[in-house]
């Protein structure tokens, strides 16, 4: 076969084949010995390594989020609760190709490109391998039952439940209970990273954000074995976590919706204070939102639409509403001019329909010029000026206090500062002094700047809850309980720590009171006297009364009228007309509750908000008088 | 002359001792021992890497058993019937390569299946683990030894085809090995070191070149060996959970089916490829060092046979065989140990599925009729 001429030497073929032979052998064993160091490295010199690796890879403590404190109102009514919410999460781990199972998706459910954009966004924070991702936020029956039919083909996908945050009135109370919203990266940054492990929500606004901390409850975990797949195969330990405090709040549900009802669709708020113990019975800021929206999400433009809207639905008019208090700070001013001495109740001056400084040519005018009464209210004396609401009355009366003294005495009854027990977010609204303005515009104190300030406009700024505060402490005559949202809860809170009570109102006597709430019950009641004569609310609200209300109006400018213009509600554009006003309490003799009502550009306060105010005083005492 | 070859020519044969009657039947018993030994072990480990009741674990029974039949039938044949039809063999195996290019079924992105009318599916590369270093043998046989420069030339052709068929399928891992079982015969037929040296140089020198040769994923993996940390998540994922299966176990291991990194999945391909891993793990390094062992005896002896062989092709070709089998052992268990980069290359014996135990048995099936069947 061969063509090769050389002899074969088998007995040198075998030797050389028994040489190389023995060579690879040692050459092997060689190998197989670096095997061996390979495993005694492994396993015998870093085992302690591997061994914690090991107990790493299959063991994994998981926090546990404790379900949330509900909320009730005083009767019992629940304002906000927990509810599952079945989401579509993702573990990309387990996803070979993501974007091919997305569309998969698609098909079955409703992905929008917003829903994958937010998923990307969770993708991309730390977290634990495995840990499944949010894809879709809520899921409805039908979704569950398309993606259990196609669940063989949607390896990754899982269908996870918690517990959400429900309320059930929607936007009823959203201002008033405020909101929880998902937790977000700039939340976790200020959050205790252990105890929101597992939270995936928290207290934004209101008494959500107020609460937090005793609604939450506290984080628990399991240590379970779980495969590679992130299943969990067994539970090893169990730490529950212990749910967050239960609360009542002041809040009276069904007080809140006759206020709602009673406001209907105007922009405005309403503030109703128990005047006994300071508990908000309702809290109004209209437009509001559905708070719903914000736990189980919203489309962009759902959003933008919420944050951009001219009528600012996320904002609260009730406690960040800083308004011109108008003819309502009118009683405050007559109470100053009786403490410091400069009238009394007898002094009468004569309201022609307009107010002068001495040696200045600037004309102050009566809220009745415009009617071409320029004649005015004729003699006035405080009582008349109360319940007519006369501005040359009270021009007069502050052009003659120091403005500091006024403004200490108007701070007594809340005005420039937070009073509220837990309304932490609430604003100071704005109490001008004299250093004040230096401070603020540069300038001095004018004389003109009281005369202003004398009918609740200038600088002087308050909220819905500063007013309604303002006609509780004057239906106290004098006394305070400061305004709180909290009525009860199982154990202590945490966050609630009173501050020291607020004193009494200094100054007026017991008689001032009366006479003053007399003057208030006479702007409500005082009726059927004859052109100029009545209450100004009298017409509005003052027949077939049940009780005695104590109230007075408010108008407060939006722009400001220059000299010797007409006000033309017609001509100006609906968001720069006036602001109607009106704070009142109820029964004069024996208060129960008082309420502030604003209405946005609504115009005149006897009768566009004093109408609201007394269906909301009505909403509440009628059924306590009837049970009588 | 041992005392088995006297025993050999005593007529009847009965009452002769178990291993009496196993030269009988053309088997060695030494390396039968070893092999069940081997065989026995995997099964063990393979039934904790398996799930409970699952139906592979009968699959992988009736395919040792066909692995032992296929061993006992290839110690029947006389090594100079191997010696004959190796060209034929070969040139077959070649033909069905081509053919798997052209026509092979395609399975997770490879053309390594041929699904040839009335056959069932089979890989043909692993018949030329056996075919290649056959037909090395048998054209080296004729040859005067240690081989001349154009006779290595020949060899390496021969090698070259059929491996190069294969790592274009891909399937990079076989390539090699059955080039390895090829060279292997090369080294034992005593080529001289200078032109094995020179041959290492000429590789080393194109190491840089190949790296562009290699698809991306190969170039992953070995990336991956130097670094697995850089991906845990992706490529480094396997190579990470095999020595943390190994590591864990520790000396004596977890204990049979008390393995959490395979039964809880971590291991990658615990059933197959990594199933060392699994050993390491629940039976610790006591346990590898075991099965170690046996596959050494089985080398040791295989060598010993062919050492022992009476021509140049037995000897060769049993050598070769020898040599492959370790080759297997090795980058297994370098490959799940971390310190070779991943190539598919399955634990022989020991893994589950494929043709490769039966082509490995039918391999030592010819070493015990080399050993057995030495007048020819």
């Amino acid at each position: 076969m061969s063509p090769s001429l050389s002899i074969k030497d088998t007995s040198l073929e075998r030797r050389v084949f028994s040489g190389r032979a023995l060579l690879l052998f040692i050459v092997a064993t060689a190998l197989v010995l670096g095997l061996v160091v390979r495993l005694l490295q492994l396993q015998v010199w870093e085992y302690d390594t591997y061994q914690t690796r090991s107990e790493d890879n299959r063991i994994q403590v998981q926090p546990l989020a404790p379900p949330r404190g509900l909320i009730y109102d005083r009767h019992g009514v629940l304002l906000a609760d927990n509810r599952p919410v079945y989401s579509l999460a993702l573990v990309s781990e387990r996803i070979a190709d993501l974007d091919a199972l997305i569309k998969e998706l698609q098909g079955l459910v409703n992905v929008n490109d917003e829903d994958i954009e937010g998923f990307g966004e969770r993708l991309k924070r730390r977290r634990r391998p495995y840990e499944p991702v949010a894809l879709k936020l809520t899921l409805s029956e039908e979704d569950i039952a398309v993606l259990a039919v196609n669940r063989h083909r949607l390896i990754g996908v899982e269908i996870t439940t918690q517990l959400v945050r429900h309320y059930p009135l929607d936007s009823l109370l959203a201002h008033a209970v405020g909101s929880v919203r998902r937790v977000t990266e700039e939340d976790l940054q200020r959050l205790d990273p252990v105890r929101y492990s597992a939270t995936k929500f928290v207290g934004r606004r209101g008494v959500e954000r107020f609460y937090e901390t005793s609604l939450h409850g506290e984080v628990g975990y399991q240590r379970v074995e779980t495969d590679a797949h992130g299943r969990i195969r067994q539970v090893l330990e169990i730490n529950p976590p212990t749910a967050g405090q239960n609360i009542t709040l002041q809040m009276d549900s069904r007080l809140q919706i006759a206020a709602s009802a009673a406001l209907g669709q105007r922009r405005g708020a309403i503030v109703a204070l128990d005047t006994r113990s300071g508990g908000v019975l309702a809290m109004i800021s209209n437009p509001g939102y559905d708070p719903n929206l914000f736990v189980t999400g919203m489309t962009t433009e759902q959003y933008r639409e919420l944050s951009t809207s001219r009528d600012t639905p996320l904002f609260n008019r009730a406690i960040n509403g800083q308004y011109a208090p108008g003819s309502t700070f009118k009683p405050i001013v007559g109470l100053a001019g009786i403490t410091s001495g400069a009238i009394d109740w007898e002094e009468q001056i004569e309201d022609r329909g307009s107010f002068r400084l001495p040696g200045q040519e600037r004309i102050y005018r009566d809220w009745s010029w415009k009617r071409g009464n320029s004649g005015g209210q004729g003699m006035t004396n405080l009582n008349r000026a109360i319940y007519r609401s006369s501005n040359v009355f009270f021009y007069d009366l502050a052009s003659r206090l120091d403005v500091d003294q006024l403004s200490a005495f108007a701070a007594q009854f809340g005005y420039g500062q937070r009073t509220a027990v837990d309304i932490p977010d609430a604003s100071k609204g704005l109490l001008p002094t004299r250093i004040w303005k230096q401070g603020a515009k540069g300038e001095i104190w004018y004389p003109g700047d009281s005369v202003n300030m004398g009918i609740g406009q200038g600088d002087l700024l308050a909220t819905p809850l500063q007013l309604a505060t303002v006609a509780s402490v004057i239906a106290n005559r004098g006394s305070w309980p400061r305004p709180r949202m909290l009525l009860a809860s199982d154990r202590p809170l945490i966050e609630f720590d009173p501050p020291r009570p607020m004193p009494r109102v200094q100054g007026p006597a017991a008689d001032d009171w009366e006479r003053m709430i007399d003057s208030m019950e006479d702007v409500v009641h005082r009726g059927n006297k004859g052109y100029g004569q009545n209450g100004t609310a009298w017409a509005y609200i003052g027949r077939n009364i049940a009780y005695r209300m104590a109230g007075k109006s408010g108008t407060a400018q939006v722009v400001e009228i220059k000299q010797g213009e007409e006000y033309d509600e017609e001509e100006l554009d609906e968001y720069n007309r006036k602001h109607a006003w009106f704070i009142a309490f109820a029964p004069a003799d024996d208060p129960l509750v008082a309420v502030s009502v604003l209405v946005e550009n609504g115009g005149g306060g006897s009768s566009v908000a004093a109408p609201v105010a007394r269906e909301v005083l009505d909403a509440y005492l009628l059924p306590q008088l009837a049970a009588r | 002359m041992s005392n088995q070859d006297f025993v050999r020519r005593m007529p009847g044969g009965a009452g002769l001792g178990a291993s009496g009657r196993l030269l009988q039947i053309h088997l060695d018993p030494l390396m039968l021992l070893a092999l069940l030994g081997i065989i026995g072990y995997g099964l063990v480990v393979l039934y904790s890497a398996l799930n409970d009741n699952d139906p592979l674990f009968a699959n992988q029974i009736i395919r040792m058993s066909l692995a032992l039949v296929a061993m006992l039938v290839a110690a029947q044949l006389q090594p100079r019937f191997y010696l004959r039809w190796a060209p034929f063999v070969y040139a077959a195996g070649v033909v069905l390569l081509v053919l798997v290019l052209l026509i092979g079924v395609t399975v997770k992105g490879s053309q390594r299946w041929l699904d040839l009318p009335g056959l069932p599916r089979f890989q043909p590369s692993e018949l030329m683990k056996i075919a290649v270093p056959m037909a090395v043998a048998w054209y080296l046989h004729e040859r005067s030894l240690p081989p001349r420069f154009t006779d290595v030339c020949v060899a390496l052709l021969i090698i070259a085809v059929p491996a190069g068929c294969i790592i274009l399928q891909p399937d990079l891992g076989t390539g090699i090995l059955v080039a390895c079982a090829g060279l292997a015969v090369v080294v034992l037929a005593g080529v001289y070191w200078r032109w094995v040296a020179y041959a290492a140089l000429a590789m080393a020198a194109a190491a840089p070149g190949l790296w562009f040769v290699l698809q991306d994923y190969q170039r992953q993996r070995i990336l991956t060996l130097f670094d697995p940390e850089s991906d845990p998540l992706g490529a480094g994922w396997n190579i990470i959970q095999s020595t943390t299966a190994i590591g864990s176990g520790g000396l004596y291991g977890k204990g049979l089916f008390q393995g959490t990194q395979s039964h809880l999945e971590f291991l990658p391909e615990s059933q197959t490829d990594f199933i060392i891993a699994v050993i390491g793990e629940e039976l610790g390094f006591v346990g590898i060092i075991a099965l170690l062992a046996l596959y050494m005896i089985v080398i040791a002896r295989g060598l010993y046979v062919a050492t022992q062989a009476s021509n140049t092709f037995q000897r060769l070709l049993a050598g070769a065989l020898t040599l492959t089998f370790f080759v297997y052992v090795f980058v297994n268990i370098a490959m799940v140990s971390g310190l070779l980069p991943v190539v598919g290359v399955p634990l022989p014996l020991v893994s589950y599925g494929g043709t490769s135990a039966i082509t490995l048995m039918a391999s030592f099936g010819i070493i015990m009729a080399v050993r057995t069947q030495r007048a020819w």
